[in-house]
């Protein structure tokens, strides 16, 4: 078990150290001069040009330049944005719980919508309710996300904000701040679930359908169990398994998710921050927030593992 | 039913203060007014600090900033600006010509904090203030944006104990400063609050306290003024300006905007040495194919499919909301394509036999167009040079791509036409150093600010006498000549200049002060007056925030009934699909 663990540690080490040098070199590949996106339309001079670019360090070789970032990332140094001057990991952690918030809370709740509906939908297959639940995850699953999230916003009309995460003018205690960021999150959350909840039901009923005629079904049902027992207690753990890796693989993506649903409501997260990042380009943002996402996506592919070890005994036999 | 009647936003508690709410969506960099260079940015500077002058609200000129009066020597070399008494700082310490001094001595010693305004110091011989009340800058050459110096005045007794510039963020509220708010709330990317400075020397503002909220994209912040969660938005394309005519309690600014929409024409890239780079059509190096596009473009039509109408016609690069330095051409090239035609024929370049011309050296007239993808306005005129072009015989290819492709494209040289834009200032001096050889890029192809490459002797010289021409008659005509010159070299065709459109919650505040007035913009303006001028509607209701407690409680209370409801028939189902068995 411990060599499995470390084992797998180290692999994910090894990725995450890939992460990085691919962040750099991807990063340097998008065209153009930072310092002259950075400055465009305003008076400056060549002088205060070239001054910005040494401050910068992009006016250093590549290679150069590449020492210097794997060094300070090795030291959890990310550098500095160049449009916000101020540290990247500082940046990233004042946008990281919005987005946990945000991301986690419709996580939760698709999860559990998904499953339930999946089950359901398996169990009475082919029935009119599966086929309209069925299609119309799938209909939401392919629908824009943005357009869905301007459509939510219209509709609803006065009831929730249409952007922010609070309104500057609530008082400042716990209770009313709570509040208006509960009142923030409605539409965002809706959007995110409405789209998302389509895979947890499609891959809860097909693996659940998998073991539908499964023989230890017939044994439960031939000692006589009731229909709801047999599909709690033997057929629904047993198919959960699948749900259980995507549903870590996806906490994993959780954090980048939601780029598209950030911009549309104005969610101050980490999606909105990469989000403006690329536009920047602000370089040591945008390498900042892709080796934190892809840690994200990383630190959970080895949980799922390890933890599909622990729920399926036949993996830890082999 | 009743939920939604409950659901409807409620009068929140009667409160007293009345607060102005402004939507914007560009972000605020930095609140450092050494580092910010961003627009949103620097107008937040212009709320916490004076400058040494400041424009005034009608036509821009110079009037009272932190200083009251100044003179130039005869050299125009030496500047005296007296700071008169009795203007304070928000924390009650008089303002006097030692925090000009400190702020402009400072730009001049430390490169970081001459990151965003270094260029109105950058000619500076030295700063004095020989004692509270009088400034002294000598420059090393004239300078004609002495009047126009758009730097934030900062308090000496504060910033002097800042030990980095670039590191100091000027957020430990409430921030001193000398502007009509004072900021007593920053969450960055979230919104920014300030309170009325009642001290304020010109008089308090007419309201209590002024928000900037943040919306990513003018869709939410066009619908969050609908719904009235804010009173005042701008930065609105023609379609969304379009869907609030006639709304209650809604009234739209189409005002006259600082920028302008452009083709640029590679009329022969090269550095500032004049080595040749890129790899423009050589053919566009001849002034007659470069007239002959610009006669054969329609702006009209542009503006009126592409603008939705929201734009004037562009001539040279300053636009008539500087009505001072903008160029009316006195032959300006009529939209005719039967000319270009006429003009291209006489001048050697021949159909070939599919319709395409060739010029005279053998190249045939295929042309690239590059556009910003992030810019629909870029894709949808592009079609239309593309066909205007068509017409004349040149084969047009329209490729949009990123903003970093186009401006690496741009500075290497590697475009036939590209599509670029600038803001303009009241002061003609930046947008026209921009066109003069100075500013083509050094030999690694850096350095330069350019977009045209344009180098031009004529337009030069012009340059050199305007810049150093103090009686403002004669530096209009001479601003007038270069662009003049610039639209009968065309090295770019200025197409037009777009409207800033804007919009405010009439019900909430009855009027806003426009810059320049009439026809000028709220927000956005050379100065603070579109906020500190705004006069609340008489009767104010207080804020109306929306109940969001009772909001909750009945949307939490809903999902669980639901979902309850839900499970519960989902678990009769399944009991008589036991009994069925």
């Amino acid at each position: 078990m411990i060599r499995h663990l470390a084992g797998k540690v180290g692999g994910a080490l090894v990725s995450l150290l890939f992460v990085v040098t691919l962040g750099f070199l991807l990063f340097r590949v998008i065209p153009g001069d930072p310092v002259v996106a950075m400055t465009r339309g305003r008076p400056v001079t060549g002088d205060q040009l070239a001054e910005l670019r040494a401050r910068l360090g992009v006016d250093k070789p590549l290679g150069e330049q590449f020492v210097d970032y794997l060094g300070a990332a090795l030291r959890g140094d990310f550098g500095t944005s160049y449009v916000y001057s101020r540290p990247v990991l500082e940046l990233i952690g004042e946008r990281l719980w919005p987005t946990v918030l945000l991301t986690g809370t419709s996580t939760a709740l698709a999860v559990t919508i998904g499953l339930w509906l999946g089950i359901r939908g398996a169990w009475r297959r082919g029935s009119r309710s599966d086929r309209i639940s069925t299609g119309l995850a799938l209909a939401q699953w392919a629908m824009p996300t943005f357009w869905l999230g301007m459509l939510l916003s219209l509709a609803t009309g006065d009831l929730f904000p249409s952007g922010g995460m609070r309104y500057p003018d609530t008082p400042p205690d716990f209770l009313s701040q709570s509040l208006d960021v509960a009142h923030h999150m409605v539409l965002p959350c809706l959007t995110m679930i409405a789209v998302v909840y389509a895979q947890y039901l499609l891959v809860m009923r097909s693996s659940l359908l998998e073991e539908m005629h499964a023989d230890y079904l017939t044994t439960a049902r031939a000692k006589g169990l009731r229909d709801d027992v047999v599909r709690r207690r033997h057929a629904v753990p047993n198919a959960l398994l699948p749900t259980v890796t995507l549903v870590f693989l996806h906490l994993g993506l959780v954090v980048s998710g939601a780029i598209t649903v950030e911009t549309v409501f104005s969610w101050p997260g980490l999606g909105l921050l990469t989000y403006e990042a690329l536009t920047g380009p602000d370089l040591p943002l945008l390498q900042g927030t892709f080796v934190v996402l892809a840690g994200a996506v990383i630190t959970m592919n080895v949980f799922a593992d390890l933890l599909y070890r622990v729920l399926d005994p036949r993996v830890r036999a082999s | 039913m009743t939920l939604v009647v409950l659901l409807a936003p409620t009068p929140a508690q009667a409160q007293q203060a009345v607060t102005l709410r402004v939507a914007i969506t560009q972000q605020v960099d930095s609140l450092n007014p050494f580092l910010s260079i961003f627009q949103a940015g620097t107008e937040v500077g212009r709320l916490m600090y004076d400058y040494l002058t400041a424009y005034d609200v009608k036509d821009q000129r110079p009037v009272e900033g932190l200083a009251d009066r100044w003179e130039s020597s005869e050299d125009r070399l030496t500047w005296t600006f007296r700071v008169p008494e009795g203007k304070k700082w928000s924390d009650g310490q008089p303002i006097t010509a030692k925090d000009a001094a400190f702020t402009y001595d400072l730009m001049m010693r430390d490169e970081t904090a001459a990151t965003a305004n270094g260029s109105f110091t950058a000619e500076f011989e030295s700063v004095t203030a020989t004692d509270d009340r009088t400034l002294v800058i000598k420059t090393k050459q004239p300078q004609a944006t002495m009047l126009a110096l758009d730097v934030p005045i900062v308090p000496a007794h504060v910033w002097s104990k800042v030990a980095d510039i670039g590191e100091y963020r000027n957020d430990q509220t409430p921030v001193v400063g000398s502007g009509p708010f004072v900021l007593t709330e920053y969450r960055a990317n979230e919104f920014i609050r300030f309170k009325a400075n009642k001290d304020y020397w010109r008089g308090a503002p007419k309201y209590d306290e002024l928000t900037f909220s943040y919306y990513k994209t003018a869709d939410a912040a066009v619908q969050a003024l609908s719904k009235g969660e804010v009173d005042l938005v701008n930065r609105m394309g023609p379609a969304q300006f379009d869907s609030l005519k006639d709304k209650d309690g809604i009234t739209r600014n189409q005002a006259q905007g600082r920028r302008f929409n452009e083709i640029v024409i590679n009329s022969g890239a090269a550095t500032r040495t004049g080595e040749p780079i890129g790899d423009g059509h050589p053919a566009l190096k001849d002034v007659v194919v470069r007239r002959a596009i610009a006669k054969s473009l329609d702006l009209d039509a542009i503006i009126d499919k592409v603008n939705g109408g929201y734009a004037q016609r562009g001539t040279g690069p300053i636009p008539p909301v500087f009505a001072d330095y903008h160029l009316k051409p006195e032959q300006p090239y009529p939209h005719d394509p039967a000319a270009a035609n006429a003009d291209l024929d006489q001048a050697g370049y021949a159909r070939g036999a599919d319709g395409i011309r060739v010029s005279p050296q053998g190249r045939r007239m295929e042309l690239r167009l590059l556009g910003h993808a992030s810019r629909a306005y870029d894709e949808q005129a592009g079609e239309f040079v593309k066909r205007s072009l068509a017409d004349l015989g040149i084969a047009v290819d329209v490729q949009v791509v990123s903003d970093n492709q186009l401006n690496e494209a741009g500075t290497a040289g590697t475009f036939d036409l590209q599509f670029s834009g600038w803001g303009t200032n009241p002061d003609p001096d930046f947008i026209l150093s921009l066109h003069t050889c100075g500013q083509r890029p050094n030999a690694d192809g850096k350095g330069g600010t350019t977009d045209t490459f344009f180098c031009d002797a004529e337009y030069d010289a012009l340059y050199a006498r305007q810049r150093a021409e103090f009686d403002p008659a004669k530096r209009r005509e001479l601003v007038l000549r270069m662009q003049q010159r610039f639209y009968d070299q065309v090295p770019a065709v200025v197409l037009g200049y777009d409207n800033a459109l804007e919009a405010y919650r009439s019900d909430k505040f009855a009027s806003f002060p426009v810059q320049p007035d009439p026809g000028g913009v709220i927000m956005a303006q050379n100065g603070m007056w579109g906020y500190y001028g705004a006069t609340p509607a008489t009767v104010t209701g207080g804020d109306t925030g929306s109940n969001t407690g009772l909001v909750l409680g009945v949307v939490g209370g809903a999902l669980i009934v639901l979902v309850g409801g839900a499970w519960l028939m989902g678990r009769r189902r399944g009991l008589r699909a036991e009994d069925r068995e």
